[in-house]
């Protein structure tokens, strides 16, 4: 264990780095991928195409294409992030991690947009021919009887989605970005002699993110169930 | 939009909005367009030297032979495996033993919440993938594929089994079969139909997910990719067609999966996989757009 006790500075370092792309990607693609969700189920036919054909191009692409795209192809058409670059004491945010954060966000808010969509078909039909019939208005039909029961059932899936996100960060350890997987292949060159145990102390930090993380969900669920 | 269960049939005022909605949608979304093509046109990525290369036979075959097959070899391996390893910690988590349940149970857990990347890359170091080239980094990213896949599938072929009605291991242990016999005889038979789609949308994840094979240089498509671009410079071109081919190959899959949902299980599928650590969260046929 004293590798990673004598490292524990570097690794708690990356791991900022990882939870720090977890959050910024989190809530942007939380917020994007609702828009999308709006647009997918909206009146409007132009933009539920448009919709549709972003999640289904982006779904079926690996996150790392999508990132590549962003690290190397952006650059080429004057996509470039430069104007990134925020330093809070040891930890520095600049192109290549804005260019791998945007990534996650395009590639997450996709299934972000299926969870919500998801959810709000599970709504039986009646539900809101009920509330139209006692006469409430769309905003009320909305905020009262639909929204409530589609973010229920739209809470599992959007909570393994972040899930998947949390994990995936590590896609961007591979393209420049010095968080876990950078950090552990680091440690793990220097010191090969004690590589399972340095493998063992990341997996288990990611095994306590994840499951710190369902625990919430889980928690987030009972608590809004209704029977 | 009669089907929706957010809007009552439109009568001729909201058709009436509706219509200046999509004129202004269609505008908007053509400016986006036009801003892309304006951009890509700007800094010269139409130019044909840049679109040579992926237009030229040898590299086309370097893309589709190296690459493609090589990714689909991976992912076909991987699935494989991955259903072998995940029938057995299935099985193993339903097992009556504790000390053969909580096992099963443990290794599912860690290796869900694993990032495949860490395992991939550890597995390629540790265990002589470095020292063996090409054919080891194919097997590093084989048995990481193998290790997250066949966990996620263990959920899955548990949700299988407990989604058979329970009438039917009891009618068979009324008959007098014993307990391996209701397993292979009665309950996996069903549950392997009700299972088919989730397994087969499990394909499309480990597909995509071979792509990380990049980190350790096993060849495939995005390994493949990453020395056509840096030869040629042109890295627009090259991720646009392999982007292109994995989504042809996934939306196969998706159709696939979709058709054998249809025909064997029905609409609605029993199994909840929405815990199962799978990206596409509760949709278990992932196509159904």
């Amino acid at each position: 264990m004293n590798v990673v006790l004598d490292n524990a500075g570097d690794i708690a370092l990356a791991f900022i780095y990882t939870l720090s792309l977890f959050v910024v990607a989190g809530v942007l693609s939380l917020i994007f991928g609702a828009l999308l969700a709006a647009a997918r189920v909206g009146p409007v036919a132009v933009l539920r195409k448009a919709a549709a054909v972003y999640v289904t191009l982006i779904r079926n692409t690996p996150l790392l294409i999508v990132i590549i795209f962003f690290r190397f192809a952006g650059p080429k058409i004057g996509l470039t992030f430069s104007f990134v670059d925020i330093r809070v004491a040891d930890i520095r945010l600049n192109n290549l991690y804005a260019a791998c954060a945007v990534g996650l966000v395009v590639y997450t808010s996709s299934f972000v947009c299926e969870a919500l969509r998801s959810g709000i078909n599970a709504v039986p039909l009646g539900q809101a021919e009920a509330a139209r019939a006692i006469g409430l208005p769309f905003g009320g039909v909305m905020s009262q009887v639909i929204m409530p029961q589609a973010m229920r059932h739209a809470l599992p899936p959007l909570a393994s989605v972040q899930i998947a996100l949390l994990k995936n960060t590590t896609v961007c350890g591979a393209l420049g970005v010095f968080e876990a997987f950078a950090r552990m292949r680091g440690l793990t060159n220097d010191f090969a002699s004690a590589r399972t145990e340095i493998f063992l102390a990341f997996a288990l930090i990611f095994v306590v993110l994840v499951e710190v993380l369902s625990f919430v969900a889980y928690r987030l669920e009972r608590r809004w169930r209704i029977v | 939009m009669a089907t929706s269960v957010l809007f009552d049939a439109p009568g001729p005022k909201t058709v009436a909005r509706h219509r200046v909605y999509s004129v202004v949608a269609y505008a908007g979304l053509l400016l986006v367009v036009a801003f892309i093509a304006w951009r890509l046109q700007e800094t010269g990525q139409f130019a044909y030297d840049l679109w040579e290369p992926v237009l030229t036979p040898s590299i086309i075959e370097v893309i589709l032979v190296d690459g493609l097959l090589n990714t689909l070899k991976m992912a076909f391996s991987a699935i494989i495996l991955a259903v072998v390893f995940g029938l057995v910690f299935g099985v193993g988590k339903l097992s009556d033993h504790a000390w053969v349940r909580w096992p099963c149970w443990l290794v599912v857990e860690f290796f869900r919440a694993v990032p495949v990347l860490l395992l991939m890359v550890f597995i390629f170091y540790q265990f002589g993938g470095v020292t063996n080239g090409d054919r080891g980094a194919y097997w590093s990213v084989v048995a990481a594929l193998t290790l997250y896949n066949g966990s996620v599938l263990a959920e899955v072929f548990r949700a299988g089994i407990n989604a058979v009605p329970s009438g039917q291991a009891e009618a068979a242990y009324a008959l007098g079969l014993r307990k391996s016999q209701v397993m292979t005889i009665v309950l996996l038979p069903q549950a392997v139909k009700i299972m088919l789609p989730s397994i087969i949308s499990q394909c499309v994840v480990a597909l995509k997910d071979t792509s990380l094979g990049y980190a350790i240089a096993a060849i495939g498509l995005s390994t493949v990719s990453r020395l056509v671009y840096i030869e040629y410079g042109n890295q627009l071109q090259v991720v646009a067609v392999v982007a292109l081919l994995y989504i042809i190959v996934n939306l196969i899959l998706t159709g696939i999966a979709t058709w054998v949902q249809k025909k064997f299980v029905g609409e609605k599928n029993p199994i909840d996989l929405t815990r199962a650590g799978n990206m596409d969260g509760g949709q278990n046929t992932g196509g159904a757009v």
